[in-house]
Parts: structure tokens; C-alpha cells; sequence
């Protein structure tokens, strides 16, 4: 209860793997979350445990594929059980590339949201126990979500 | 209750002699399409690995080819028990980024048919859970008072589950005098109906040894993995989207969040039949508040573009925190639809929730989850 917007944004900008990563402080009845922070790819594990130690939980994980950029955006969102905040942690990875660690030794719940991203988008999460696709058939070898799919509908 | 992971007995050769079990995905004791493939030592679970993906329907690719309006429907098919709290999701997340103030009336009625639906979608879990555990008849008595609901919403929705009646900016229609006189009496009905259930099968003997103690899932998992609604609330934690960050017009009214901090299953037994009243607490001010008014805004645009940025918008439906997340390029179609939703993440514990206990314990455990399958696959 007693952690406040100001006090994770300092958290933020003075915890060692991640201080130089550009954090904000967003009005949340345009947006819908609080703070947003944009790490770079190997810094996603130091974003998760810093979240872990100042008692978030796992919210969600998902992609966007920003194809005319050549680029892959993964978001990680994380809600206070008991306090009004919303954080969106943001990377991007190059689109011939699309690799980043697991957050899933941090969160175990993170490992089926990452699956589902894999599925989605192809994204590979490094040291992840088990990429084997959860929603698409087990033996599919397309990403539905990637804009350069073009399936049924 | 001490919350402590079940352990296989001494005795029992651990890992030497198992097999494996295959729990659906068309089973008696599994509801919808769920499979679990379980590791077995005997009774106990070593191993219990959920099977998704059997009702995948990729509504966030649909949410990438048609617009805003076309996708409203299909909100209401990922959770098809707890229909209103999605659409109010995916309404609110298009009103908060295309600046669109929705008339008190509208977020008053929506309040009210949400209750409904969660009392509704409670009354399923009720009977269904029941039914697991081997009590057939309060499945009737459930399915008797959520009728009266179905019979109330399906007046001013036209549907029975699948409710597309908010839209953008508002609702779909006003509703009328007999909504609202039956409301009134189907709440003076319900109270002394979960008095009964309360008489009839909480105190019951068997159902108390069925739930008690089963399935310890401490406030610690819930975060780690993401488990929201009745799950969290069942181990100690007051988290409730109304409460906590509140939309629509929560913050107007007086209820309380039934938090049971024992973990077990009969924790999230009470949670929900709590619930009930407390969201009939909820529907009986709204109705006494109800303002006049228009029921829809009066400049809501024809054709919907958002401006470009992402958008996020959480709401508590029946089964926990269910969130949407658009991306939208300033077109007519959203660039991105993100749908997090509850189930899912309650799932995500199973495995280690599961671990070391026994068959029929875990079934009580899954029952105490309340998964609708089509919102884990979505």
C-alpha cells in the first residue's frame, strides 16, 4: 500500500541494470497504466525482479510487430495487487533477430505468456523451459500475428 | 490452515512407477475443452501439465482485420458467462483514447446488467462446482435464479449470453420500466435464495471436507504467476479492479470486497457466494440512483479512428481481471488488440498448485478456479 508512482519512478531510474533506460510517469485515465519504461532487450530481466521486489504481479506479455520499422516491440505489463499501479515495460528487437531473455525464473507465470508470444509472433525467449506452441496446433510453423501473415480471414 | 504445498506421503515411491493420465478434453469431470495430461504415482500427481488451445479462435488477428465496431462482438465470445464486463473492457479502452464522455445513466445501467452477469456467471460456477463434486440438485436450484436474470437481461439486450449491449459512448437501447421493476424484485428474491444456499450446502459436512484445507494456493503464487478475482481474494489479497483502480462509476457506491485468507478452496467457495450479495448490495443503490438522462453520448463519430498510441483498460469480470490493450496507426482498424484475460493466468498456477495431490482433490482444486475454456484460448 505504501509504494508510491514517485517512489517506483526513483526505483527505476537508480536500480544498476536499468538506470539509464528512459522511464515516464503517464496519465492513467488517458493511457490506462502509470509509469512506462523503455529497456533495451538484455534488460528485461533487471525490469521484472525490480517490479518482483516492489510486489507487482505478472499482468500480461504480448507483442507488436512493427514491420515497416524492421522491428518487434514486446511488452510486458505488471499490476500492483493492492495499490492503483499499472506499469508497461517496453523492448524492441530487430525482426531478423528476434531474440531476448526469459522473465519466467522471476515470474513463473511469465513462461505460458511467452509461449503465447512465441506462438504469436515467433519471438524466441532465451533460456524459457518449454517454447512448444500452447494455442496454435503442435505442429504449426506460422505466427499469425506477424503482419506479413496472411491466413484465413 | 497452515499454507503449505501437499506433499506426497512417505510410502509412496516417488517418480519410480508412474503413468500417465489423460484428463480430456472430453471428460465428465472436465468442463468444456480442457485436457490435462497428468503424471501419476499412484492417487498423487507428479506432474500436471494443462493442454490448451483446443477452442482457439485467434480473435487477436480478427481484432487486426475489421473495425472497432465489427470487433465488439466478438468481446463477448471469449468469456461467453461474464459477456458485459468484456464488452465494458473494450468499450471503455475505445472511449478513454477517443476522449468520448459517456452519460451517467449509460455507466449506471452498465453497472447494474455487469452485476447481473457476474451474479449470473456465479451461479453457473455454483452449480458446476457442486456438480463436480458430486452434488447434482443445487445446479437446478442455481439455474432456476440465473433464468430470472437471462429472462431480465434478454429484455432490453435481446440475448441471453452472448450481450452486446454497451456500445460506444453508451448502450445499445434505454431500458425500460419492466427491467427495472424486475431488477428490483429479483433482488428481493435472491437474498433469501443465498440464505438457502448457505443453509442447503455451505455448512454441508461432506462439501466442507471436499474444500477445506484442498488446494492451498498462498497470496505469493497469486502474484508470481498473475492469478486475479476470486483466486487472489481467496488467499488474502483485496485486489478487485472496482476497488482498486476503479472504472466506470464504482467509486459511487458502498461495497465491500469479500477477501478469505485461508487459500484453500473453500476460500474461494466463500469469495464467490459472498460476491453475490455483495453485487446485489451494488445493483439495489444503482437502481435507487438512477439518473435520467440520455443513455448514449451525443457525439459519439460514425466511423471510429483512434489516435496513434496504446491504450489499456482493465475492468474485473467474473472470473478476475480481464484487460485490453489496443494499438492503434490512426486507422480505422486497430493496428494491435491484446486481450489479457483471467483465466488464463489463473491456469498458469495449476501446475504447481497441483503438485502432490491427490485426483479427486485436484478436480476440486480446478472446479475452485472457475475456468471458462474459451477465455484461456481465446
Amino acid at each position: 500500500m505504501s509504494l508510491s508512482l514517485e517512489q517506483l519512478h526513483a526505483a527505476f531510474g537508480q536500480s544498476p541494470g536499468i538506470a539509464a533506460a528512459p522511464c515516464q510517469i503517464v496519465d492513467p485515465k488517458a493511457k490506462g497504466y502509470h509509469l512506462e519504461a523503455t529497456v533495451a532487450p538484455d534488460q528485461v530481466v533487471a525490469a521484472a525482479e525490480l517490479l518482483d521486489q516492489n510486489g507487482f504481479a505478472i499482468d500480461t506479455i504480448t507483442g507488436v510487430d512493427w514491420m515497416a520499422a524492421g522491428q518487434m516491440e514486446i511488452v510486458y505489463d505488471f499490476f500492483h495487487p493492492t495499490a492503483p499501479l499499472q506499469v508497461v515495460v517496453r523492448t524492441r528487437v530487430p525482426r531478423d533477430k528476434l531474440e531476448l531473455p526469459t522473465i519466467s525464473k522471476v515470474f513463473p507465470g511469465a513462461n505460458w505468456h511467452e509461449r503465447e508470444t512465441h506462438d504469436f509472433f515467433g519471438i524466441r525467449f532465451l533460456g524459457h523451459p518449454d517454447l512448444s506452441p500452447l494455442l496454435l496446433p503442435e505442429d504449426a510453423t506460422y505466427h499469425p500475428l506477424r503482419k506479413d501473415f496472411a491466413g484465413a480471414a | 490452515m497452515p499454507l503449505e504445498t501437499t506433499r506426497i506421503p512417505a510410502g509412496v515411491t516417488e517418480g519410480k512407477e508412474t503413468f500417465v493420465l489423460n484428463l480430456g478434453p472430453q471428460h465428465p469431470a472436465t468442463h468444456g475443452v480442457l485436457r490435462v495430461k497428468l503424471t501419476m504415482d499412484g492417487e498423487y500427481i507428479t506432474r500436471a501439465e494443462p493442454v490448451c488451445g483446443y477452442i482457439h479462435r485467434m480473435h487477436e488477428k480478427m481484432g487486426e482485420n475489421r473495425t472497432y465496431a465489427q470487433f465488439l462482438p466478438n468481446t463477448s465470445r471469449i468469456d461467453y458467462l461474464s459477456a458485459m464486463h468484456y464488452t465494458h473492457a473494450f468499450v471503455g479502452v475505445v472511449e478513454r483514447a477517443a476522449g468520448i464522455e459517456v452519460p451517467p445513466r449509460a455507466e449506471y445501467v452498465r453497472v447494474i446488467t455487469s452485476e447481473l452477469n457476474r451474479i449470473a456467471s456465479h451461479l453457473v460456477w455454483f452449480g458446476a462446482f457442486l456438480l463436480d463434486l458430486g452434488g447434482f440438485t443445487p445446479l437446478l436450484y442455481a439455474f432456476d435464479d440465473r433464468e430470472k436474470i437471462l429472462d431480465l437481461l434478454e429484455g432490453i439486450t435481446g440475448a441471453r449470453l452472448t450481450y452486446c449491449y454497451y456500445r460506444f459512448g453508451g448502450l445499445y437501447n434505454d431500458v425500460d420500466e419492466g427491467f427495472i421493476a424486475g431488477t428490483r424484485e429479483f433482488v428481493t428474491h435472491m437474498r433469501p435464495r443465498l440464505d438457502l444456499y448457505r443453509e442447503l450446502v455451505t455448512g454441508n459436512v461432506i462439501l466442507r471436507k471436499r474444500l477445506e484445507g484442498i488446494g492451498p494456493i498462498s497470496a505469493e503464487m497469486c502474484r508470481k504467476y498473475g492469478a486475479t478475482g476470486p483466486v487472489i481474494r481467496g488467499s488474502g489479497v483485496a485486489h478487485d479492479v472496482r476497488k482498486v483502480e476503479p472504472y466506470s462509476v464504482y467509486r459511487e457506491f458502498d461495497f465491500d470486497v469479500p477477501v478469505f485468507p485461508e487459500g484453500d478452496c473453500m476460500a474461494r467457495y466463500l469469495v464467490r457466494m459472498e460476491e453475490m450479495a455483495q453485487s446485489l448490495r451494488i445493483i439495489e443503490q444503482a437502481l435507487a440512483r438512477l439518473p435520467a438522462g440520455p443513455f448514449v453520448a451525443a457525439k459519439v463519430p460514425r466511423v471510429i479512428k483512434l489516435p496513434p498510441g496504446d491504450y489499456y483498460y482493465a475492468v474485473e469480470a467474473a472470473r478476475g481481471r480481464f484487460a485490453v490493450r489496443v494499438v492503434s496507426d490512426g486507422k480505422e482498424i486497430p493496428y494491435r488488440v491484446k486481450l489479457r484475460t483471467p483465466s488464463f493466468a489463473n491456469l498458469t498456477l495449476f501446475e504447481e498448485a497441483s503438485r502432490g495431490m491427490m485426483l479427486p482433490d485436484a478436480l476440486a482444486l480446478l472446479g475452485s478456479l472457475d475456468l471458462v475454456i474459451p477465455d484461456i484460448d481465446r
